[in-house]
């Protein structure tokens, strides 16, 4: 009989499994369960991305592409980040086409962390970047931001998490899960931190083009003096309801591009060839589907703040990604404590808070990737759970 | 203004609250709104999408083409107006292409509609033809699937 825990890597087994990840085994399989847990779009991919993978594949465009990208795809980053986001990186030498933004995640922090090098990690943040530091040698830093800030993080929240180990800060802003965006002042107090010291920026702008209201996402590295410390990473599953494609890229100086791009060849040759097709037509011929996409968002974020702010559910403004991170504190209840109950009691799941960080207490997330009928049917049974909580 | 239009032609039942939310409007203001484009004849009122399929109740929808010769001064109005009277008519649409008039209607049976076509269609003077198309099932109507094939896909990677 082999004892797989002598086999399986010390890394491998410290890695922490997802904890709520049974929960919502329980909740697929349930009857009559409304979920508002997705992390995905609702929207199909648009008919012409879509169409352009598929006339990839009837015309035999089957092999492999280029480790870093079809030259077609790269140059086509380049412009539309240049024409979105005021960016300018090379497409023939700052730019790789990866496996969704995930794999460049892991890209980054594997080409640049030395054993103890520390990470800081602001929180609650997607669950990826602590797990992938500690599998290349270093030490996640969780940062816990704060509610009374917008779940933004404050200069001086970075100055004193900085130790003279610090490798790397992780901006993961439009949040997943808080809605949170760090406007262009935010950042630049951010930047004035950094200007002196050797710390990248890890920017993972995912939610980028589903930033609401009147003023444009601003990514750091368009910031004076920002772009040789900053590891620019974006993608195609948020902004073109891409998810299943698995298409990412990440921009960076020659340098880091040069190491990220050796461990991506080795690793994964090269993102999927179709997907690369269809991603070319989506920069080109994709704002307008955007824009579609990011208005029906809108509106269900309004619906949806509105309502739960009238359950006592009270929520910041989220200004971006497509998450409202509402308190519990009105349930008397503790983040998994009140996910359970809802889910059993009124089959409505929701994610707690505790999922992303210790500092996601007293707190859920709720997509709005769903139809406002669909909210307003979940709405309704979570009204009903607060009442018998007795608090509603 | 459109916003409201199009929130309401999605779910004409969302409270007037929700409206305002979704319209970064008061609610004092979407319900004036609302009053203006009714008085003006944009909002033509609130229906159910019923899918009578699932009922026992019987019923049979189809597609009538008309030709019909446009009458001087009048065009096609006047001969459209006359159909549209008809309470077994739920659309009359003035149509571009091969036909002229296009008409869906509801009935009891198949019969029924054979008859109101062959008895109370063709015979009118400025009818020059009609063909019948009976529909058989309905995937799809007025934004709205009709299918079970509509559910989530999505797997449950939450995060």
């Amino acid at each position: 009989m082999i004892d797989y825990s002598k086999i399986l890597s010390a890394r491998a087994q410290a890695l922490k499994p997802s904890g709520i990840r049974k929960f919502f085994d329980v909740a697929g399989t349930m009857e009559n369960c409304i979920s508002l847990g997705v992390g995905e779009p609702d929207f199909k991919t648009p008919w012409m991305i879509r169409d352009a993978g598929i006339k990839s594949l009837e015309r035999g465009k089957t092999w492999y592409t280029s480790n870093a990208g079809l030259a077609q795809m790269r140059a086509g980053i380049a412009d539309y980040l240049a024409r979105r986001f005021e960016l300018h990186y090379d497409p023939e030498s700052e730019m790789l086409v990866t496996v969704g933004g995930s794999e460049a995640i892991d890209l980054a922090l594997r080409a640049v962390l030395e054993p103890g090098d520390e990470v800081i990690i602001p929180e609650p943040c997607y669950v990826s970047y602590a797990p992938l530091t500690s599998l290349a040698g270093g030490v996640p830093v969780p940062v816990a931001l704060k509610a009374e800030n917008g779940f933004r993080l404050t200069a001086e929240e970075l100055r004193a998490a900085i130790t003279p180990r610090t490798k790397m800060l992780v901006l993961p802003f439009p949040c997943n899960p808080t809605g949170a965006v760090l406007r262009e002042r935010h950042l630049a107090a951010l930047a004035e931190v950094l200007q002196d010291t050797d710390i990248l920026v890890l920017t993972d702008e995912i939610y980028a083009e589903l930033t609401y209201g009147t003023r444009r996402h601003v990514s750091i590295a368009s910031l004076p003096g920002m772009k040789e410390r900053t590891i620019y990473i974006n993608g195609f599953s948020k902004a073109y309801a891409m998810t299943g494609w698995r298409l990412g890229y990440v921009c960076a100086p020659v340098p880091l591009m040069k190491a990220m791009t050796k461990i991506h060849q080795y690793a994964i040759m090269c993102a999927p060839t179709t997907s690369q097709y269809a991603g070319i037509v989506a920069l080109r011929e994709g704002d307008e589907a955007i824009e579609t996409m990011r208005d029906e968002y809108d509106m269900r974020r309004k619906f949806l703040v509105n309502a739960l702010n009238r359950m006592g559910m009270t929520c910041f403004e989220p200004e971006g990604a497509f998450y409202v991170f509402p308190s519990i504190a009105v349930s008397g209840l503790g983040s998994e404590e009140f996910c359970e109950k809802l889910l059993f009691s009124k089959k409505v799941a929701v994610v707690p808070g505790t999922a992303f960080g210790d500092s996601g207490e007293g707190f859920v997330r709720i997509s709005y990737s769903y139809s406002v009928a669909h909210l307003s049917e979940a709405l309704g049974r979570i009204e009903e759970f607060l009442k018998e909580c007795g608090h509603g | 203004m459109d916003r409201i239009l199009k929130i309401l032609e999605d779910n004409a039942r969302l409270p007037l609250e929700d409206i305002a939310a979704m319209a970064d409007k008061t609610p004092e203001e979407v319900a004036a709104a609302i009053d203006e484009y009714a008085k003006a004849g944009v909002i033509k009122g609130y229906k159910t999408l019923v899918d009578w399929d699932r009922t026992d109740s019987v019923r049979v929808r189809a597609l009538i083409e008309l030709k019909v010769s446009p009458k001087k001064d009048h065009g096609f109005d006047e001969i459209a107006s006359t159909i549209a009277l008809f309470p077994e008519v739920d659309s009359v649409m003035l149509m571009s292409g091969g036909y002229d008039l296009g008409l869906v209607m509801t009935g009891k049976s198949f019969q029924e509609i054979a008859l109101f076509v062959a008895l109370r269609l063709s015979p009118l003077d400025d009818v020059l033809s009609t063909a019948t198309h009976f529909v058989l099932r309905t995937y799809k109507k007025d934004g709205v699937m009709y299918t079970d094939e509509n559910k989530d896909e999505r797997g449950y990677n939450f995060l």
